[in-house]
């Protein structure tokens, strides 16, 4: 399980370099920032089509330092990822090399759950790091599995998707991985923490970041951080990892087993403009559906000496 | 029109070396750059100001800072680098003592 981590335990170098293409305010950016330096130098990533493409910028110029980056395909990040690994394998340069996926959720939720999928059938020893903003945000906010219910895209019926966002790390369960765990941008230290024990274990890690997108959620560049707290404390987005079989709530999602402790969901639609034509009904939907992923949650066996 | 564009070729930066084809490598590789998007401070419309008197060196808003710009100087206070930063305003959102507050570019110069 991951250690904890203090704020100064955060090394200062930086691989991001300022000035690159991001939009102002964006999660990604944070997460990219922090998830590097814990990773280290010694990294090769594989990238697919997506924001961080944008971050990478054009040809000529890039804005991450001392870290190798290899652009790919969009369905290909998983398959680039492996072999490189085998490459690796190959020179004896397995245990001072990490391998990293990083992909958007459309590049894992759609288009490249099959690459994923073999990859870690195979038990590739490798990181996958998926960033979620729930909707291809690279191409102008187009409808994608992992959009949640009732947000409003551009490719979505005017009263929002009608469907529910695809549980991700269940399916990465199912595949019996040593290593999945879910994060939120709003939290570094705990991104920092969880890619540090990624990186010691050996076989398919899978971790799955939420990453909240001022213009295409629709709020101000300065409420990213309030946005993502509120995604983890309305419970909306368990924060959890999973080693082994073994799962265990991580620090800010812990008091929410309880749903007096879950600050009501209210908050956290009412503040984004994807959510502006949300009926009652829909929202009591959501309900609905937070107790339910909860009361799975809730199934699990939680060592509760940690609670 | 066209004519205009053909003449400016010489004079605008020049972002490759090559001057065609023939010339590149054969693999297309891009090396690290401060500003590869060029200055993004032009993108701010509100500035972060840093406040000494209240700052209590937390590191809050460094650990926070989505571009990586706030920097930890010689006398352990943070600083901002202007050149590159883009202003959402995190910093001084997040902030627990409010020593960061943004102000508009025009009330400077």
């Amino acid at each position: 399980m991951a250690d904890k981590v203090k704020l100064y335990d955060i090394p200062e170098e930086e691989f991001l370099l300022p000035g690159n293409r991001m939009c102002s305010g964006c999660g990604l950016s944070l997460i990219y920032r922090t998830a590097l330096k814990a990773l280290g130098p010694n990294t090769i990533i594989t990238v697919p089509a997506s924001c961080l493409t944008v971050l990478h910028g054009m040809q000529g110029f890039t804005s991450v330092d001392k870290i190798s980056v290899l652009n790919t395909p969009f369905a290909t990040v998983a398959a680039s990822a492996s072999g490189i690994e085998a490459a690796l394998e190959a020179m004896g340069k397995d245990d001072k090399v990490t391998c990293v996926a990083f992909a958007g959720d459309g590049g894992t939720t759609d288009i490249g759950i099959q690459g994923l999928s073999g990859a870690a059938e195979r038990k590739t020893n490798f990181i996958y790091a998926c960033y979620d903003n729930e909707a291809y945000m690279n191409t102008g906010v187009q409808r994608s599995g992992s959009t949640p219910y009732g947000s409003i895209t551009t490719t979505t019926p005017i009263y929002g998707k009608t469907e529910h966002k695809k549980n991700m790390p269940k399916i990465l369960e199912a595949h019996d991985i040593p290593y999945v765990a879910t994060s939120c941008a709003a939290y570094p230290l705990d991104i920092y923490a969880k890619f540090k024990r990624a990186k010691e274990i050996k076989g398919t890690k899978y971790i799955h970041i939420l990453s909240p997108c001022p213009p295409g959620w629709g709020f101000s560049t300065k409420d990213t951080i309030k946005i993502g707290k509120l995604a983890v404390e309305t419970g909306f987005w368990p924060l959890y990892e999973i080693e082994n079989g073994k799962f265990l709530l991580s620090n800010p999602s812990k008091r929410l087993l309880d749903p007096a402790k879950r600050k009501p969901i209210e908050l956290y639609l009412s503040v984004q403009k994807r959510f502006k034509r949300l009926s009652n009904e829909q929202i009591e939907e959501y309900k609905r559906y937070i107790n339910q992923s909860w009361e799975y949650i809730k199934s699990k066996n939680i060592t509760t000496q940690f609670l | 029109m066209w004519k205009i564009i053909a003449e400016s070729k010489d004079k605008r930066p020049k972002l490759q070396n090559y001057k065609n084809w023939k010339e590149l490598t054969p693999i297309p590789i891009s090396f690290p750059c401060y500003g590869s998007m060029g200055e993004t401070g032009d993108w701010r419309v509100f500035r972060p100001v840093i406040d000494k008197k209240k700052c209590t060196k937390c590191g809050f808003c460094w650990m926070y800072c989505p571009e990586g710009v706030v920097q930890k100087s010689e006398d352990e206070f943070f600083i901002i680098d202007y050149t590159y930063c883009k202003g959402c305003g995190i910093c001084a959102k997040e902030c627990p003592v409010k020593a960061i507050e943004m102000k508009r570019e025009s009330e400077f110069e």
